[in-house]
Parts: C-alpha cells; structure tokens; sequence
C-alpha cells in the first residue's frame, strides 16, 4: 500500500495548491478573484483618470438641472421646465406602457396562431406557419420602423378631415380618429369627479381612476368567493347552484353605479384648427412600437404555446376522449392546464424580450427610457456614464422585478410533486 | 343442409374507398372542412388569401424599374397602366443595391468583399458539414485573419503576425513544458501570445512590412456598411460567442462557489439589459474604460459588445443543455478516470451541445438580426443606409419596396439558419425510435 504510506506522512507542502485536488479548486478560485479584481481595479482607474483628464468627475447632480425638452407622449403632467429627473421618470412609466399593453396583445395573438398552427385544417395552419416563420426571421427593429413608415406615408393627415368635402372620416361611431400623427380614441370624463390625489406631491392621479379600479377589483373578488362558495356546495351535495347572474352582477353592477354618481361621460376627438383636440391621443410612435413588437413576439409566444402543446403526451388526449369529453373540454380541462405549465417559463422570458426590445423607441421617437435619459438628456448633459448606469439599472430593475412576479406566479401553477 | 349454407367460398374482392373520403375530395373534406367551424376558417383563410394576392401581386408586376426618383416612378406607371395605378417603384432598388449590399465601401474594392464572402462558404463548409475532408478544418482556421485582410487591406503582414501568436503560444507551451512542467507550460502558453500581441505584434508587423511591403489599399471602418457590415459583425459575433458561452456556462455549473459567482452576475447583468445599452457603452463609454488615449475602431468596438451580450445568452442555452443531460453521464466520465477538461470535451460537451442546437441556432440567428441595432449608434448598416434613402429627396416616401427587399434578405439568411438546424437535428438524432 505505496499510497497509504504516503497520505500518512501528508505534510503540507507548496506544490499540493496546484497538484492536489483537495487544494486546486480554492487556488483556481483565488487566482480567478485576483484576476478579476485586477482588471476591475484596471478599468476603474483608467475611467477616473479619462473622466478627470475630460473634466468630468462622476457627477449626479445634473437629474435636478431643468430637463427643458419636451416629451410629447406621458402618462402624468410634465413641462419643459420640469428635471431631468422627472423626465427620466416619465421615460420609465412610457416604457411600462408600451411593454405591458405589447405583452397583453402579444399574448392573445401568439396564443391564436399558436393553437391554429396545430389545427387540422391544413390551410390555416400553413397560414400561421407563414406569420410565424415571417415574423420570426426578420429583425424586430426593421418591423418597428416599417410600421411608423407606413402609418406616417399611408394614413390621412388630420387636415383630410375637414371642410365640406372631407377624404377621411372618424372610425367606430364617430369615436376614433386615425391619423398619421396618431391615433385618438374617446376619454373618460367625470362631471362629478372626485379630482386629483397627489403622491409624493409629485405626481397627481386622478382619484376617480383608483375609486373605479377598486370597486372593479372589489367586484372581481366577490365573484371569485361566489364561485367558490358553489364550488363547496356542490362538493358536499353533489349539486351546483347556478351563480353566473351573481357573478356578472357582481362585477358589472358596482362600477356601473360608481361611473353614474361620478357623471361618466365620453370625451369624444374632434376637429380643432389644424389638429385634434379632445380624447386620449396616441401617438404614431407608440401605435408603431406597440403594433411591431407585440406582433414580433406573438410570433414567438406562438411556437411556445405550440411547443407546449405538443409536449403534452397523446395518452392524456385519448384518455380524456375515453372518459366521453368532448374535443373543445379535453383541450380546456386536460390538455391546456398541463400545458400551461411548459409555456409559462418560457413565456415569462418572451415578455423580458418585449420589454428589453421596448428601447428600441428611440429609433422612431417615442419617449421612453432610452429616449429620455438615453436619449436627450445624455446628449444635453454630456454625462454618458451616470446616464448609460442609470439606465442599465432601470431595466436591470426591470427585468429582476418581472421575472421575479412571473416566476412567483409559476411556482404557484407548476406540478406539485409528491 | 349443406346445400342451403350462405358460406363464401372465395374473397370478395377489394371495393375502392367511398369518393367521399378517398382522393381530391376526400382530402378536402378530411383538411378544410372537417366540421363547420373548420369549414368557416377555411373560407376565411381563402378569402385573406385572394385579397391579399388581389392587392400585391398586381403593385408587384405593374412596376417601375427605370426611374431616377418616385415621382418618375409613379409618372411612368401611371403612364403605362392608367391614371391612379398603385405600383412599386422597384427602381430604388435598381439605383441603390449595391449600396444597400455594401454601403460606401469603394466601389473597385467590391472584389474583395465578394471574394471574403466566398472564402466564408469555403471555410464554413467543413464546419456544416462533416462529410467534407478534415484538411480544409486549416483553411477555415486562416479564414478570420484572411479576412480581416481582405476587407479592411492594408499590410499582408498584420494577419500573419497577429496569426503567428498562435503559433508562439504553442512554441513557449512546447518549451516551458519541458523545462517546468505542465503547468508552467499552460500559464507560458497563455502569457506568451498576449505579450507578443500587445508588445511586439505591431513593431515586427510594420518591420516586415518595410523590408517586404505587400499590402493592398486600406478601407476604413467608415466607409463599411449594408450587408456586408451586418454580416461582419454578425458572422464575428457568432464564432466568438460560442466558445466563451461554453465558458461561462462551465463556470456556472461548477462546484467553485467565486467563480460561479462571477459568472452568474455577469449571464444576469447581461441578460437584464438591453442590447442597446450595451452598444451606447460601446460609442461612448469603451473609449473611457481603456488607458487614456486609446481609440479602437467602432466596429471593433460593437463586435465586443455584441459577443459580450450574445455570449451571456449563449451560456443559459449550453446551461439548459448541460442540466437535461442525466447525472450518470458525469458519473460515467469519472469512472472512466477522466480529468475535467477531457470529460467536459469527450463526453459532457458533444451531448449537451446536441441537445441544445435548436437554441443555439435560435440565439445565432437572434444575434443576426440584432445587428440591425447599430443603426440606431450610427453605423449605416441596411436600416441605416434607409432612412439616408428615405432622407433623399428623390425617394422621399418610399416604403414597401425599400424594407420589402431588406426583409427578404434577413429572412433568407435567417430562415436557411434555423433549416439548417432541423436537417443537423435530425443528422445527429441518436434516438433508437
């Protein structure tokens, strides 16, 4: 036994840090550490020395500087005279905006193509094949830009809706108004409204959008505890009372109290001088950014929900058909539960793309993030690095904080193995 | 009895399928009108088609080729189909095509493009696809540096010694072996071709040069554009973020809890921004992370930054590849006795990278389409050279066909991309089903 003989006499020597598998491993790892520290150390110092040979130490100060540019698409009040700051801020929430209403359309879209690529009919399955492979091959960009391209040289200017013999007219009932400048669609007006909170004394949020958004939540739980309740009866007595007048009641009834006593009425768009004025205005750049990537990423959603489909074993389709469900029930109470749970992981990183894919903005305009602190305020400033930082850390946030709710949520739908 | 039995005595012969379910019509009723919902759709696709054929195919054919600006354009067409015909104007592509391919890059140059772009399939074949003799594995190790020399020019000498630090990393591997050991010959393989990069590459390259000077013209990273740039940037950031995602995913897969750390920040902080971040660092702050005074070429500049975001991708697809494998595969590979490297490249690495194509490619084929992104910091790849076009006051509201021929052109590369995937897919398949 050569080698007990020698373990026995084991002293430590230099050379075991590198020969001796017990010892490597930490060696690799403190030559790693001291590697990176190194170029860290490196990259640090030639940034003060650049950033101090320029004559710009890092410098946050100027988020308080008046912003003095304007941003023409915003969610909350804003003028030129406001800071960089805010600016920034209401960058943030544009960004928010564009990826939360791409999401929901992306998702409903990519769910469509991705359940009628599987359909047996063989024409409309080709049909989505097409949309999809389209969609999926050429860059999100040159779909952003065509799409503003095209609303700017092919949709009527808002001068074609006046005088006498007018070339254009408002769509839906007089409502909505399709320009090249933007789209306008009615407000919500209150003539009893309860007026402005502040928050922070900030921002200002309109008090009748929460009081509405409340009593519609509240009515959603409401609902939920009715179907509940059912569900609990019917599991004792084998019977289910019929709830679903409850349920719409509940959810319908309240709101449509709260919008009466508040004096809800439309805002409708209308003609004033060269423009329109009156409703909410959507600009071309969000309609552009929101329409390209929404049917970018639906391409994508699509092969996801696809995929996720066809993960799902025959056997569980041809039981379901044995215990006598009908095609539309098997997909809804067997196939598409079991799905779910291989498309929401994949899903949740198609929606970081739409958001990440959200700062290509700054190519047609739209205010958000990149196009604010990215955008003019770095260019006024001159502060490239706290500007790209901030950035960084925004979508950072960002990321972190989506993917952090979504993964949240899978953990509650995923397979509980036991 | 016997005489009254019904028995048959012989087969009755086959009777073909009812017309209803066999041929033309038994297919249609099987794949377009199943059931009534199947039916609507049907109809309803049939009808999108016919429209959507009703509204393109005549712009397609009732073009103009011969114009010098849209309002020729629309003269012309109105001109030969009638007053108020709505055709594409494809002379903007006539006029600028080579632009859009090459963007300023001069035009008795072109040659040189074409010739790299051709070496490219020369030196990608062996890679894609096995069957082709191994030797031409050498070519397409001497493609990158070929290359760099052919679309940048200048001295023949650079590449060479740049390439020569190869070379000189096996030469003091091969010598620092012998005299100290393998481990003294690792860490003299790895620091021997930085020093000669950083120290003695450019004075010997410029000696050399002096003394035999062959060289073509140079062409500055400027006058680079269209396809070309995208394929550039595109193909580099490809071939480099392979290898260093493999890397990254190793190091977060390993036991050595600082180096995983490192990695998995790195893989988290890259993926949680967006790659436009990443090519803002690349125009405005890389210049500022370097020794005062450098200032690298900007399409140097955006392929690190491309590699860097791409690698990070690259890494969580390997990663996927390496969780899927079964445990007992790693097990296998000890048992064997093999150390870390040979098991990662004999046995983990081939398996895991199977697994993973579909991804890889996807994330290849991503990377080629975001190279349109640095349109936005001001490189006139394709999109860039379009709004110029569309800045043009001659071409001035042009849409369709200017993004039309853009598109088709991504969607080729990419979509031969992902096929490519299936059919290697499908070759390495060693599922006994």
């Amino acid at each position: 036994m050569a080698m007990t003989s020698e373990m026995t006499g084991d002293r430590f020597r230099l050379s075991m840090l590198i020969y001796d598998t017990r010892y490597r491993s930490q060696t690799i790892q403190v030559v790693a550490m001291i590697g990176f520290m190194l170029l860290a150390a490196w990259l640090i110092t030639n940034t003060v020395q650049n950033l101090s040979a320029l004559g710009k130490p890092i410098d946050f100060s100027f988020l308080g500087e008046p912003a003095s540019y304007d941003i023409n698409q915003r969610l909350l009040e804003y003028t030129s005279r406001d800071t960089h700051l805010r600016a920034s801020v209401l960058g943030l929430i544009n960004t928010l905006l564009v990826a939360a209403m791409g999401c929901v359309t992306a998702t409903i879209v990519g769910g469509m193509v991705g359940i009628l690529r599987l359909s047996r009919n063989w024409l409309i399955s080709r049909l989505m094949a097409i949309y999809v492979e389209g969609f999926r091959n050429v860059p999100v960009l040159l779909w952003i830009i065509l799409v503003m391209a095209l609303m700017i040289e092919s949709l009527p200017a808002p001068r074609a809706f006046r005088g006498e013999n007018a070339t254009a007219s408002l769509q839906v009932f007089d409502s909505v108004a399709i320009t090249n400048r933007g789209v306008y669609i009615p407000e919500p007006l209150f003539s009893r409204g309860l007026g402005d909170v502040s928050v922070f004394g900030a921002f200002s949020i309109s008090l009748d959008l929460i009081v509405f958004l409340a009593v519609l939540g509240a009515g959603i739980w409401a609902a939920a505890w009715v179907r509940k309740r059912a569900d609990r009866i019917q599991d004792s007595t084998g019977v289910r009372p019929v709830t679903w007048w409850q349920r719409i009641g509940l959810i319908v009834i309240p709101p449509v109290i709260v919008l009466t006593a508040l004096g809800f009425q439309l805002g409708l768009p209308a003609l004033k001088g060269f423009n329109f004025a009156g409703g909410i205005y959507m600009r071309n750049s969000l309609i552009a950014l929101w329409l390209a990537l929404s049917l970018y990423t639906a391409a994508f959603i699509a092969e996801t929900v696809r995929g996720g489909i066809l993960a799902i074993s025959k056997g569980q389709t041809e039981a379901a058909a044995a215990l006598g469900l009908r095609p539309r029930r098997i997909m809804g109470l067997v196939i598409l539960p079991q799905a779910l749970r291989v498309i929401i992981p994949p899903l949740i990183s198609q929606y970081l793309n739409l958001t990440k894919n959200s700062s290509l903005a700054i190519a047609v305009g739209y205010m958000d993030i990149t196009g604010t602190l990215g955008g003019i305020t770095m260019n006024q400033t001159g502060r490239e690095l706290e500007c790209i930082l901030l950035l960084m850390l925004c979508y950072l946030a960002l990321s972190l904080g989506i993917s952090a709710v979504l993964n949240w949520y899978n953990e509650r739908v995923k397979l509980k193995e036991r | 009895m016997a005489g009254t039995s019904f028995v048959r005595k012989e087969l009755m012969g086959q009777t073909p399928p009812p017309m209803t379910s066999a041929g033309i019509i038994g297919w249609l009723r099987q794949n377009l009108f199943g059931s009534w919902m199947n039916s609507v759709l049907t109809i309803l696709s049939v009808g999108f088609i016919a429209i959507i054929l009703w509204e393109v195919l005549p712009w397609i054919v009732r073009s103009s080729w011969t114009a010098s600006s849209l309002r020729e354009c629309r003269e012309a067409i109105d001109l030969a189909w009638g007053d108020h015909v709505d055709g594409a104007c494809w002379a903007v592509i006539r006029e600028r095509y080579l632009q859009l391919i090459y963007g300023f890059y001069p035009s008795e140059q072109y040659w040189r493009a074409n010739l790299a772009f051709i070496l490219l399939l020369v030196s990608l074949a062996p890679i894609l696809f096995p069957a082709l003799p191994r030797q031409m594995l050498w070519f397409s190790a001497a493609f990158p540096f070929l290359c760099f020399w052919l679309l940048w020019g200048g001295t023949l000498w650079l590449p060479i010694v740049a390439a020569l630090g190869f070379a000189v990393g096996y030469l003091a591997f091969i010598a620092a072996n012998r005299a100290a050991g393998q481990l003294a010959g690792a860490i003299a393989a790895l620091l021997a071709p930085v020093v000669w990069w950083i120290w003695l590459a450019a004075p010997v390259s410029r000696g050399l040069d002096s003394v035999i000077g062959i060289g073509i013209e140079p062409v500055e990273s400027a006058k680079f554009g269209g396809f070309m740039l995208s394929v550039t940037i595109g193909i580099t950031g490809i071939a480099l973020s392979l290898p260093i995602g493999i890397l990254l995913a190793l190091g977060r897969q390993s036991g050595l809890v600082i180096l995983k750390s490192l990695c998995v920040g790195f893989i988290e902080f890259i993926r949680g921004v967006p790659l436009i971040t990443l090519l803002f660092v690349a125009s405005t702050l890389l210049n500022i992370f370097m020794p005062p005074g450098t200032n690298f070429d900007i399409i140097l500049r955006v392929v690190i930054m491309v590699t860097l975001f791409s690698s990070a991708y690259m890494a969580e697809v390997i990663r996927g590849g390496l969780a899927a494998l079964p445990k007992g595969q790693f097990e296998a590979a000890d048992s064997l006795g093999l150390d870390y490297w040979k098991r990662q490249r004999l046995v983990i690495m081939p398996q895991a990278l199977k697994i993973s194509i579909p991804a890889i490619v996807g994330n290849f084929i991503g990377l080629f389409k975001d190279t349109t992104l640095v349109s936005i910091i001001g490189l006139l790849d394709p999109i860039g050279l379009t709004n110029n076009i569309r800045a043009d006051v001659n071409w001035n509201g042009i849409v369709w066909e200017l993004y039309g021929f853009i598109a088709l052109l991504f969607f080729i590369f990419c979509f031969s991309m992902s096929r490519y995937s299936m059919y290697l897919e499908r070759k390495l398949n060693t599922d006994h089903r």
